[in-house]
C-alpha cells in the first residue's frame, strides 16, 4: 500500500473516530448549569413557571435570580430534595393532592395566613383541608382547572362530547387521545361507570379495568402533556381525555377549532399549589415570591403561562386578564363547572400500588 | 528501567481510568444492585434484603412483556441500521472521491447535533396523519386517505433507525477503509467476481466494525427512554418506561433499581457473546 493511500486511510479513521465521538458525546450532552449568583431564589416547579414573562417581573423588582427546576410527578420531585442538602430549595410548587403527605413529611414550613390572599380564592379550589394540618398552613392553591375532554370541533361533534360514554363507542374510535395520569383518567372512568371517584377501591378497580382496557381500544395513544396535546394539534386524535384548559387554551390561538368541556357525569378538578421548603434559609424572598405569584398581576401571568394555561385560584386576577383569555378559560361558567366537579381521588399507598399496576397493564395493552 | 517501575508506570497510566470506573459505574451500579434487594412499602423503604422486586418482575407479566418489546425493538432496530448503513459506509469508502468523503462523513453525522429530543418531535410531526409524510403520499396520489405512522412501534423503529443508521455507518467506514486494495485485486486474480469477493473477502473482514456498531446501537437502543416514550404513543411499553414509571408515579427506586439491574444483566449477556464472537474470528 502507497504512503499517499495509507495517510489517507489514516485520516479517514481519525475523522470517523472524531465524528463518532463528537456524535456520542452530542447524544450524551447535559444541559450546563446556570452560573451562581449572589441573590438566589431556588424553586422545584411544574414547567408553567418557568415562563420568563412570569418570573422576570419578580427578578427586576426584588433584584433576585430565581433559580427554577421543572419536574414531573410528585416521586420525582421529592426524589430530587432527598438528593439535595437542606436549605437547597426555597419554594415548592406542588400537586395540591400531594401537600398532606409532604407536609406530613415535615418538609414544608407553616405560611402566615394573615399575608396571604385566601379570602380571594374561589371557594371550591381553597381545600384548607389539604393545605392546612393541625390548624397550621403549609401551601396556598395557586392554579386549578379540569381534567375532562379536550376535542377538535371541525372534526367531532361538540354534543357528543358532553357524553362519556360516547368514547367507549364505535364512532371515534382510533381518534381518542389519553392523557397518561392515572388518578384523574381513573376518576374520569369511575364517572363514566356511574361512581364518583371517591368510589375507586380495591373492590371497584376490576370494573375500573374492564373500563380502561376496552377504552385503550378506541384510542390512538396515551401521552403526557406534551404528546397528548401534540395529537390533538397535529390531527393524531380528535379528542383528549382528561384534557381541558390546561392542553387546548394555550393552543387556541393558532387553532380555534380547539375547544374542551366538562362532561354531563363531571369533572375532574385538578389543582396546584405553592408551598415554602422549612429547610429553606430564605424564607422571607419565599415568601416575597408566594406573595407574587398569588398576586392578582402574578395570577394573570401565571393563568396564561406559555406552558400550560390554568384558572388563577385569585378571583381578583379576572380583573387583570383580557376579555380573550377569560372566554379561553371560560371565566363565567366556573361556578358551574366547579359545582359539577370532583377532587382527584387521593388513595392510600396499598389501594394506590394497585391501580398503578392496571394503569401499567393498561399502557401495555 | 527496572521491572518494578516498569510496573508502577502502568499502574499510573492506568489509574485515572480505573478510579473513574470505580467511582462512576462500579460504585452506583452496586448501589443500584442493593437499592434492587430493598423494598418499598407506602412512603417507607425497607431494608430487610428480599428479592420481591425480582419476583414481581417474574410474575407482573407487564413487566416481561417490557422486556420482550424492548427486545424485539432493539433488535429490529439493529438488524435495519446494519442493513442500511453498510450500503451507505461503502458508498462513502469505495464510491465517494477521497476528497468529498469528509464533507460526506460530516454530513452523514449532522443529525447528531441536533437535540435528541427536539429529532424525536420533529420526527412526530413527519409521520403524524396530517404531517408531512402523509401529505407528500396523499399529494403524490400514492394514498387515498391520510396516513399515520406516529404513535406506533414502527414509528418508535424509524426513529431509532434515523440515529443509528449515522454510528453504524461510522463504524463500518473505519473498517472498510482499513481493508488494503490489495486484497480485493487479490480475490480477482484468483478468478472471484464482485459478488464473491464481497461475500468472502470484504465482508468477512468487516464483520468486526459491523459488531461493534451493532453492539453500540443494541446498548444505546435497548436502555433509551425519550424515542419510545415521544414516538410510541404509550401503545406498548418498553423497559426503560417501566422504569421510569416506578420513579415518577411511585418513586419507588427499588423496583426500579431491580428492572435496571434486569437491562444491565441482558447487555451484559449481548456483551458476552459479541467479545467472545470476536475472539474467535480473530482466532
Amino acid at each position: 500500500m502507497s504512503d499517499r493511500s495509507i495517510r489517507k486511510r489514516a485520516a479517514g479513521l481519525r475523522l470517523a473516530g472524531l465524528l463518532s465521538g463528537t456524535a456520542l458525546l452530542g447524544a450524551l450532552a447535559l444541559q450546563p448549569g446556570r452560573a451562581a449568583a449572589a441573590e438566589e431564589l431556588n424553586a422545584l416547579v411544574w414547567c408553567d413557571h418557568t415562563d420568563p414573562a412570569l418570573i422576570e417581573p419578580f427578578e427586576k423588582a426584588h433584584g433576585v435570580r430565581v433559580n427554577l427546576k421543572e419536574y414531573e410527578g410528585t416521586g420525582t420531585a421529592l426524589a430530587l430534595v432527598e438528593q439535595s442538602r437542606p436549605g437547597d430549595w426555597d419554594v415548592f410548587v406542588i400537586d395540591g393532592v400531594d401537600v398532606p403527605r409532604v407536609a406530613e413529611a415535615g418538609l414544608l414550613a407553616e405560611l402566615p395566613a394573615d399575608q396571604l390572599p385566601l379570602d380571594d380564592l374561589f371557594e371550591q379550589v381553597r381545600m384548607d383541608d389539604v393545605t392546612m394540618r393541625d390548624g397550621k398552613r403549609y401551601a396556598i392553591m395557586e392554579k386549578f382547572g379540569y381534567n375532562v375532554v379536550g376535542y377538535d370541533k371541525s372534526k367531532v361533534d361538540p354534543a357528543d362530547m358532553r357524553d362519556l360514554s360516547v368514547l367507549w363507542g364505535d364512532k371515534y374510535a382510533g381518534r381518542i387521545a389519553v392523557y397518561d395520569y392515572y388518578i384523574p383518567l381513573m376518576d374520569l372512568v369511575a364517572l363514566h361507570l356511574g361512581m364518583e371517584p371517591d368510589d375507586i377501591s380495591a373492590e371497584t378497580l376490576p370494573q375500573i379495568r374492564e373500563a380502561l382496557l376496552a377504552l385503550k381500544e378506541k384510542s390512538a395513544m396515551v401521552g403526557e402533556v406534551v404528546s397528548s396535546t401534540t395529537a390533538l394539534a397535529t390531527g393524531e386524535a380528535d379528542i383528549l381525555l382528561g384534557g381541558g384548559e390546561w392542553a387546548v387554551a394555550v393552543m387556541q390561538g393558532d387553532n380555534p377549532d380547539l375547544e374542551w368541556v366538562l362532561p354531563e357525569q363531571g369533572g375532574i378538578l385538578w389543582s396546584q399549589s405553592i408551598a415554602i421548603f422549612e429547610s429553606s434559609e430564605k424564607k422571607d424572598l419565599a415568601l416575597e415570591f408566594v406573595k407574587y405569584i398569588m398576586s392578582p398581576e402574578g395570577q394573570a401571568r401565571l393563568a396564561t403561562s406559555s406552558c400550560f394555561w390554568g384558572m388563577p385560584a385569585n378571583r381578583q386576577a379576572g380583573a387583570v386578564l383580557s376579555d380573550e383569555a377569560r372566554a379561553r378559560l371560560r371565566w363565567d361558567e366556573q361556578d358551574e363547572f366547579l359545582a359539577n366537579s370532583y377532587r382527584y381521588f387521593i388513595p392510600d399507598a396499598e389501594l394506590d400500588a394497585q391501580m398503578l399496576d392496571v394503569w401499567t397493564e393498561f399502557l401495555q395493552h | 528501567m527496572s521491572a518494578l517501575s516498569s510496573r508502577l508506570r502502568g499502574a499510573g497510566f492506568v489509574a485515572p481510568a480505573l478510579a473513574w470506573t470505580v467511582a462512576f459505574f462500579l460504585l452506583p451500579l452496586a448501589v443500584m444492585a442493593l437499592y434492587s434487594v430493598w423494598q418499598r412499602v407506602g412512603m417507607r423503604l425497607v431494608t430487610e434484603p428480599s428479592l420481591a422486586n425480582y419476583r414481581a418482575f417474574v410474575e407482573k407479566s407487564y413487566f416481561l412483556e417490557s422486556l420482550l418489546n424492548s427486545l424485539e425493538v432493539t433488535l429490529l432496530v439493529t438488524a435495519l441500521s446494519v442493513l442500511l448503513a453498510y450500503p451507505l459506509a461503502w458508498i462513502l469508502a469505495e464510491r465517494v472521491p477521497p476528497r468529498w468523503q469528509r464533507l460526506a462523513l460530516v454530513l452523514a453525522v449532522l443529525p447528531f447535533w441536533t437535540s435528541y429530543v427536539v429529532r424525536s418531535y420533529s420526527w412526530l410531526l413527519v409521520l403524524a396523519e396530517g404531517g408531512i409524510l402523509s401529505s407528500a403520499l396523499t399529494g403524490l396520489g400514492l394514498a387515498a386517505e391520510p396516513v399515520s405512522l406516529a404513535n406506533s412501534r414502527a414509528a418508535t423503529v424509524i426513529g431509532f433507525v434515523h440515529f443509528f443508521v449515522m454510528l453504524l455507518t461510522l463504524t463500518i467506514y473505519a473498517n472498510l477503509v482499513q481493508l488494503p486494495p490489495s486484497y480485493r485485486k487479490a480475490a480477482q486474480d484468483l478468478g472471484a467476481g464482485p459478488l464473491r469477493t464481497f461475500w468472502h473477502v470484504i465482508l468477512p473482514l468487516t464483520l468486526p466494525g459491523i459488531m461493534i456498531g451493532a453492539f453500540l446501537t443494541f446498548v444505546l437502543c435497548i436502555g433509551d427512554y425519550i424515542t419510545p416514550q415521544i414516538l410510541g404513543g404509550n401503545n406498548e411499553l418498553l423497559l426503560p418506561q417501566t422504569i421510569m414509571l416506578q420513579i415518577q408515579r411511585r418513586a419507588d427506586f427499588p423496583m426500579a433499581s431491580a428492572l435496571a439491574m434486569v437491562l444491565m444483566a441482558v447487555v451484559t449477556l449481548v456483551y458476552l457473546a459479541c467479545a467472545r464472537w470476536l475472539k474467535l474470528e480473530r482466532v
